[in-house]
């Protein structure tokens, strides 16, 4: 069973069923990121630099600032359980269908197999798969919080992530409660093509009928958010937020290049670009994500 | 019929075609018949032979071949009275897509498709069938006309994938493709999709969701080319990595008919449907009208409810 270390040093199991979950606590207090829990999931040396400014940080303090560099705001990548920690309130988190495991249906060959990309994924980053879902409060308002994964497998979408996203939407859905999807994924899982690219549909049509029932789902694109995920659920939020800078598109800049045969426009293909060409409602500093969140929860009234 | 393209494994019935052309063409072709009739049986059986044993990258390569008939030419082989609808309303009218009403046999219908272009001129002016946000925008808009007078749908998807290109993602190729797919899942009208030639990615499935899903026995449908495919993972695109990626990418009509994402595979006439396009058509007419007499039987609440069924149950997972 996976085991999820819980916000102050405490181990909150990875509860299985929606109906079980119980409240922890219900705390309106934010997250105090001044005190960080015990073990980290991917432990690395004492000092990180800035991949935007260069400057180089003491490690503790950048998990102390959400993981925000503090002399130039860069936004640094954060691992799902990071991202849980940071937007749910302490210990309200309560994991669902985190029993559902990746396998090989397409007996896809590849110059290293498909299960062992997953284990050595699963070792790596301690989740089942990319994506976290299950109940939380945020604010000291429940919600059904689902957390993508970039760090297992560049966040792809298999059969799971995609069963994940749509169960996860249906509880919303059955329990009346917002749906916040926090996207992190380079888009489709090709070692499960064609299963993969039907997981886009699934998912957009869950939420074709989340919205029929007047459900909110807000869609926070964080970096990067690129290809399948986003050309499904990433891009159907009633409201879309983005974290500055983070990569957001269809297409990877790469290929676009290659396309186009020119450089592309600096921003390009960046939150602040998708907010001025309208498809992003608000670009929100991380240290802001839980009392936008809350308060979009508040207008839409659920 | 002769092709001016020749596939690499197709090299062995060049001859016998060259033969046949020869012969037919002579004065006294009429008293040639029975030795006609032997050459013509000779290369179909070998065409058969060949068309047997195509491997997954050679079925891609069929599924490219430059006289394989596109969208507009199965609307003028399938439909009688076509009325092209053209533009989005907003942006334009992109011509990688075509969309008009139809009639298919004694069905009323609107058609979509994707429409990749055969001269030079036209295939620039389709992007090689790759669609940008106002195509699928286009399609949405006259699929809702189809919803409101109760027309059902048929798609064609042909297209190695949607643009990807700097005005596509500038006006919301993802948003356009997602809203698509959440659209087309609740249409109130029967949807019917068949794959004619390249089923590539998002782009494929933008104008997919549908109620019946087919491909041609040639054509191939996945998450990503197999050249996409390749430089992702063998980092770089070459013969040999093609022949992989597209094996492993399952992307085959049969293979995509084990793993649950098409219902139904069309019998393409001997040799592919770039030999015989007038028969691949008639296949083609004749699964349309039968699939949209099937789904007569459900009213539109229950065809919704079953539609979302069929997607909501895709996917292969095992539990810890
Ligand atoms: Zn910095």
């Amino acid at each position: 069973m996976v085991r999820l270390i819980g916000v102050g040093g405490t181990q909150v199991s990875m509860q299985r069923s929606l109906h079980m979950a119980e409240v922890k606590t219900r705390s309106w207090s934010d997250v105090d990121a001044g005190h960080p829990t015990g073990k980290k999931p991917v432990p690395e040396g004492l000092w990180v630099r800035c991949p935007s400014c260069s400057s180089i940080l003491f490690r503790r303090s950048l998990e102390n600032n959400l993981n925000v560099c503090p002399d130039c705001e860069h936004h640094f990548r954060l691992s799902g359980l990071e991202r849980v920690q940071q937007l749910a309130d302490p210990g309200t988190f309560v994991a669902m269908d985190e029993e559902l495991m990746s396998h090989d249906p397409l007996e896809f060959v590849d110059v290293k197999p498909y299960p062992d990309r997953i284990k050595a994924a699963r070792k790596k980053t301690g989740c089942n798969d990319a994506v976290h879902c299950g109940t939380a409060f945020i604010k000291g308002r429940k919600v059904i919080l689902s957390v993508m994964d970039f760090t297992f497998l560049g966040g792809s979408m298999g059969s799971v992530v995609g069963e994940k996203i749509a169960r996860a939407t249906e509880a919303a859905a059955e329990e009346n409660l917002p749906l916040i999807v926090v996207a992190a994924s380079g888009g489709a899982r090709m070692m499960e093509s064609g299963l993969s690219l039907m997981q886009m549909a699934k998912t957009s049509a869950a939420l074709a009928r989340f919205d029929e029932m007047g459900g909110l789902f807000i869609s926070v694109l964080t970096d990067p958010t690129t290809g399948g995920v986003t050309a499904s659920f990433a891009m159907l939020g009633d409201v879309i937020l983005a974290e500055p800078k983070a990569l957001i598109g269809f297409a990877g800049p790469r290929v676009i290049e290659q396309t186009i045969r020119q450089e592309l426009p600096e921003g390009f293909q960046r939150s602040e670009f998708l907010l001025e060409c309208g498809f992003v409602d608000r670009v929100v500093h991380r240290s802001d994500l839980r009392s936008e969140i809350s308060s979009l929860i508040d207008y839409a009234g659920k | 019929m002769s092709t001016t393209y020749t596939l690499p494994f197709e090299e062995p019935v060049v001859e016998l075609d060259r033969q046949i052309e020869v012969l037919a063409a002579r004065e006294d072709a009429k008293g040639l018949e029975t030795e006609l009739d032997s050459l013509r049986r000779n290369r179909d059986s070998l065409l058969q032979k060949i068309y047997g044993q195509l491997t997954p990258w050679d079925t891609v390569r069929v599924a490219r071949h430059p006289n394989r008939p596109q969208t507009a030419d199965y609307i003028n082989m399938i439909c009688r009275d076509f009325r092209e609808l053209h533009g989005d309303r907003t942006f334009g009218d992109d011509r990688s897509i075509i969309t008009g009403f139809g009639r298919i046999g004694s069905f009323k219908a609107l058609i979509v498709g994707h429409q990749k272009g055969r001269t030079t001129q036209e295939r620039i002016a389709c992007h090689f069938g790759c669609a940008h946000p106002e195509g699928y925008r286009k399609a949405l808009k006259k699929m809702k006309l189809a919803e409101k007078f109760g027309l059902p749908i048929v798609t064609f998807i042909d297209t190695p994938g949607a643009y990807p290109g700097l005005k596509a993602e500038e006006r919301g190729q993802a948003e356009a493709i997602a809203i698509n797919l959440r659209e087309m899942s609740r249409l109130k009208t029967p949807i019917i999709s068949i794959v004619i030639g390249e089923g590539g990615s998002g782009g494929a499935l933008g104008i997919g969701v549908a109620d019946r899903v087919a491909m041609l026995e040639f054509a191939w449908y996945s998450v990503i080319s197999p050249e996409g495919c390749a430089a992702i993972l063998w980092k770089q695109a070459n013969e040999e990595t093609n022949t992989l990626a597209a094996t492993s990418l399952s992307l085959t009509a049969s293979q995509n008919m084990k793993n649950g994402i098409v219902d139904a595979t069309i019998t393409e006439p001997v040799g592919g449907a770039h030999r015989d396009p007038q028969h691949a058509a008639e296949q083609l007419q004749k699964w349309i009208i039968d699939s949209l007499r099937d789904l007569e039987r459900f009213n539109s609440r229950s065809l919704v409810e079953r539609r979302y069924e069929k997607f909501r149950r895709m996917g292969s997972m095992t539990t810890a």
